[in-house]
């Protein structure tokens, strides 16, 4: 880790639409390892945050325990934050999104404080499609705790002890496929160009989007034999397609040949804009980006990028009928019944 | 065998099977004997089943208006085969035992010291009904039927309780009023009418409403101003939630939109259902959950984070016998150590113990206001008794024009003022800080919740000094809190014994039945009710006034006690446990017994109240 975070910002620097320097978008100084996959997610953060407009305090940000769930600290420093309990986030940003159904939830996670101690609490957020945005860095490990092998290590992997995993790996992709996650993808820490603008449009879904991704832990799982290391990962890498992200006001309509290339639009008028590279796959089917995702770890690659999307479900306030105002600005006016209707209660019950 | 009459004191107990439609009948038979203003106290004795099982329902009249359990029994209404032979072995000698006699009793099940009256119930209701399902459920209205002859239950009463139960199907009121006359037409042609038990209308009840703590709990969250509800099912505390779902459909739909004032999530959990509701009111929204012993021991970690971010939290607790999944249909009062101390390291909690349904109206209203303006979870506790019972209740009564207290927030404007917001700085010198809610103010009063150690900027830190200061100042904060919570009740203007006695929640009835007899029997006792933790001063002036205080409990360890001990440093040997713990709801004769023995006055005996069988 740094001691010292520099206050020096290029000069050239021009603010975003709203007038906020990128600096706006940063958070306290790191205090992971130098090079840890992790901080350079939480760059990409601040840079699609920052590129798309989104006010600071209308966003928050949630997260568990572990080394993933330190770094809100480090990004969005005029977001309101809430570092929660190991593996709970998802029953937190639930109550938090409940009650003010307008600001913009990110919570971020690790493949530990999901698919192991959060697993219970994942699986049901995801099947409730709250409208957030959760990001998994995923580094098959448990970093503050020395390196002991995680749910989403790939069986086979071997740990800087030269453990090799014996247990099938959970592919968290795939898992949020199966229970009907409308929009999901995987990235890399290494590919900012890739994973920027995912998030971005990750956050412009209007309901539960889940980006995987894969973020070496390079003190305990960097290591030869390791499948989540910088090296296997980047001469492993496979992406479905390489990712623009078009703001709704920049959106226009180009035709491609069909299975070529393909844009991806979003509720906001916004757009993915993609050049198909995997054979085959289809963000839209479902059995189509499952197959890609079986394909591609059947031969030991990652498959990055957009894995499927499905923009037209329900999220949580829809099922649950609430009402457009947030629930946390309802005052006395709408929220208490009469005296008179206390009254008829009374008389009901002699 | 014509001995005096015994006029509104006396307890019936309903011998059923479960699912056979006995408890609305039943509800009916309490129902009527409040409408004919008299005190009265039902009891459900159920078994944790759906169907077949034995269950029971206990009433209790009472002219004097002791709502607490009674023990021995005085007419027993037996519908059910397979716990016939009991029932009968646990009758106090002279009682009356009305049963089926569509079948001959077996010999092995007379008694020569009992009353027995047969009603041939199943046989009627073969040869008047053809319906199956009939046949069954009208079994249940002809014993109560026959009440109306033999204990003078008010028939008018009772079939107007029917006329309004059947409101929107009155095709069923004619038979039920039918299968009324036909128990009332037997018990008159076979029996000698009315039994030495009887009722007298009387008008002892003024404005006084019969109904269920869960519900009276649900209303005081709509009355709190609660949006948000999560929960995981658990008997008892289910019908909580039930209830504030019947209740917002009915309140919080606004009427322009057809769009919900509420959101009621069923979570996957308990823990869940407590992180959605710190979630909640992390972000502003009022929220609760409701749930019972094993589920507060999973919402342990999640109370630790509440204590420790200081985010407010409203609990429910609905307490069942334990440890474990012990008996989950049957009361007590053992939740409170795990509640009082829950999660790790050292915090402590706030718990309010409601005795009545409009006590659990009002103790959850203000769960909302003390867990906002204290910023720390809340928990009202309940338990099954006061939950799924009904209870002679004072009306519910809220103040015109209120207000929620929303406690120390900040506003876009307040912050505008502030140079640097720190969230947990004690401005105000009680150990309370502001807070901001995400989304006020674009650039001022953000800050980052945790559960890990922090400085008063919210701002992560190991060091010792500012550790030991937040947690000094949650200590002082907890004396704060000690001046919020509601004082205990007092019954005597002025202390006159060196003996007292401490209670809480549903062992109030019981204790002050006891405490009258007590006085009878020559041992004054100066009473309290608890109705907090952290103690009030006054229960404290009260601990200090008394040289030998009894502590009224239902749980095995004497947890009350316990607190007692450990907060206020009392000295153990003043303290004695009058202690009930076999899951059914405390009796005076218990507490009685007890207090005596302790006190060595073993000579008094329980002769002068009646149905004791020791």
């Amino acid at each position: 880790m740094s001691f010292i975070k520099p206050n020096f910002r290029h000069p050239g620097l021009l603010p975003n639409a709203l007038g906020f320097l990128p600096s706006d978008y940063e958070g306290l100084l790191s205090t992971l390892c130098a090079g840890c996959g992790h901080d350079s997610i939480g760059a990409a953060i601040i840079q699609a945050c920052f590129e798309l407009n989104i006010e600071p305090h209308r966003l928050a940000k949630l997260s568990g325990i572990g080394c993933s769930s330190k770094t809100p600290a480090y990004f969005l420093g005029n977001s309101h934050g809430f570092n929660s309990v190991h593996g709970r986030m998802p029953s937190v940003a639930t109550g938090a999104n409940l009650a003010n159904r307008d600001l913009i939830y990110l919570g971020v996670s690790g493949d530990g404080d999901t698919a192991s101690i959060g697993m219970g609490q994942f699986v049901h957020l995801v099947r409730r499609n709250l409208n957030m945005t959760y990001i998994v860095m995923n580094n098959g490990c448990y970093g503050l705790t020395k390196g002991q092998d995680s749910a989403t290590a790939d069986k086979g992997s071997k740990s800087k002890s030269g453990n090799v995993n014996v247990f099938q790996n959970i592919d968290l992709a795939g898992l949020a496929i199966e229970l009907g996650a409308g929009f999901v993808a995987r990235s890399f820490s290494g590919d900012k160009t890739q994973l920027v603008p995912l998030i971005q449009a990750a956050l412009s879904h209007p309901g539960f989007a889940l980006i995987d991704v894969i973020s070496p832990c390079v003190t305990f799982n960097n290591n030869p034999g390791s499948t989540k290391s910088y090296d296997y990962v980047r001469q492993h890498i496979d992406a479905t397609a390489t990712v623009d992200f078009v703001p709704p006001a920049e959106a226009i309509e180009v035709n491609y040949a069909d299975g070529e290339e393909l844009d991806v639009t979003m509720h906001d008028g916004s757009q993915l804009r993609m050049k198909k590279l995997h054979p085959g796959w289809n963000p839209y089917q479902k059995d189509a980006a499952v197959r890609a995702l079986h394909e591609a770890s059947a031969t030991g690659e990652v498959l990055t990028g957009l894995i499927y999307v499905n923009e037209v479900q329900e999220d949580l306030h829809a099922m649950l009928n609430t009402c457009d105002k947030p629930l946390n600005q309802l005052t006395e006016r709408e929220l208490l019944p009469t005296i008179q209707s206390l009254e008829a209660i009374n008389a009901s019950l002699r | 065998m014509q001995a005096h009459p015994v006029i509104n004191d006396f307890v019936v107990r309903f011998a059923n099977v479960n699912g056979t439609g006995s408890a609305s009948a039943n509800n009916m038979f309490a129902k009527a004997i409040f409408r004919m203003g008299i005190p009265v106290t039902p009891k459900n004795i159920f078994p944790s089943n759906i169907q077949g099982l034995p269950t029971w329902y206990e009433v209790r009249v009472c002219e004097k208006g002791y709502l607490g359990r009674r023990e021995g029994i005085d007419i027993m209404v037996c519908v059910n085969a397979q716990t016939m032979k009991n029932d009968i072995a646990m009758l106090p000698s002279g009682s009356y035992f009305i049963y089926d006699s569509t079948k001959a009793l077996h010999r092995e099940h007379m008694r020569e010291d009992l009353h027995y009256l047969g009603i041939p119930l199943t046989a009627i209701t073969q040869r008047e009904y053809s319906d199956p399902r009939q046949r069954l459920l009208f079994k249940n209205i002809i014993y109560i039927g026959a009440m109306t002859a033999l204990i003078q239950l008010d028939m008018d009463i009772l079939k107007k309780i029917i006329v309004e139960q059947f409101q929107g199907k009155e095709k069923l009121i004619a038979p039920n009023h039918q299968a009324l006359e036909l128990g009332n037409r037997y018990a008159r042609d076979h029996f000698e009418c009315p039994l030495r038990f009887r009722l007298e209308p009387r008008d002892l009840l003024g404005d006084k409403i019969l109904f269920e703590g869960n519900a009276a709990c649900a209303l005081g969250a709509i009355y709190g101003g609660a949006t948000v509800a999560a929960w995981y099912p658990i008997t008892p505390s289910t019908s909580v939630v039930d209830a504030f779902g019947e209740y917002a459909e009915q309140f919080r739909i606004d009427r322009e939109t057809g769009k919900n004032h509420y959101a009621i999530l069923q979570a996957e959990d308990e823990l869940a259902a407590l992180g959605v509701v710190i979630g909640a009111m992390w972000n502003g929204a009022r929220a609760f959950t409701a749930t019972s012993g094993p589920g507060l021991s999973l919402m342990q970690e999640f109370l630790g984070l509440a204590y420790f971010a200081e985010v407010p939290a409203v609990l429910i607790d609905v307490q069942r016998a334990g440890p474990s999944t012990g008996m989950p249909t049957r009361t007590q009062q053992s939740d409170l150590l795990s509640a009082a101390y829950a999660s790790h390291g050292d915090t402590k909690h706030v718990l309010l113990f409601p005795s009545t349904p409009a006590e659990c109206f009002d103790m959850t209203r203000m769960a909302f206001d003390l867990a906002e303006q204290l910023q720390t979870p809340v928990m009202v506790m309940s338990d099954l008794d006061l939950g799924m019972n009904d209870h002679l209740s004072e009306p519910l009564q809220i103040k015109a024009e209120t207000k929620f207290h929303r406690g120390k927030v900040l506003t876009a404007q307040q912050l505008e003022n502030i140079e640097r917001f720190g969230r947990y700085f004690d401005i105000d010198g009680d150990g309370i800080c502001y807070r901001t809610l995400p989304g006020t103010h674009p650039t001022r009063g953000m800050y980052f919740t945790r559960g890990s150690s922090k400085d008063e900027y919210a701002s992560y830190t190991e060091r010792a000094d500012a550790y030991r200061r937040n947690m000094d100042r949650l200590a002082k904060k907890w004396e704060t809190i000690k001046t919020y919570v509601p004082p205990p009740e007092t019954y005597q203007p002025n202390n006159c014994s060196r003996d007292g006695m401490a209670f809480f929640g549903t062992s109030c009835h019981s204790a002050i039945e006891a405490r009258d007899e007590l006085n009878n029997a020559g041992l004054t006792l100066d009473v309290l009710r608890i109705r907090a933790f952290p103690f009030h001063a006054e229960v404290v002036d009260f601990m200090d006034a008394h040289d030998r205080i009894f502590i009224v409990e239902q749980n095995r360890d004497g947890q009350m006690r316990s607190l007692l001990i450990n907060e206020l440093g009392i000295d153990p040997q003043r303290l004695v446990s009058i202690l009930n713990y076999d899951g059914l709801p405390i009796t005076a004769q218990n507490i009685l017994q007890q207090v005596l023995t302790s006190a060595g006055h073993q000579a008094v005996t329980s002769a002068s109240m009646p149905g004791v069988s020791s």
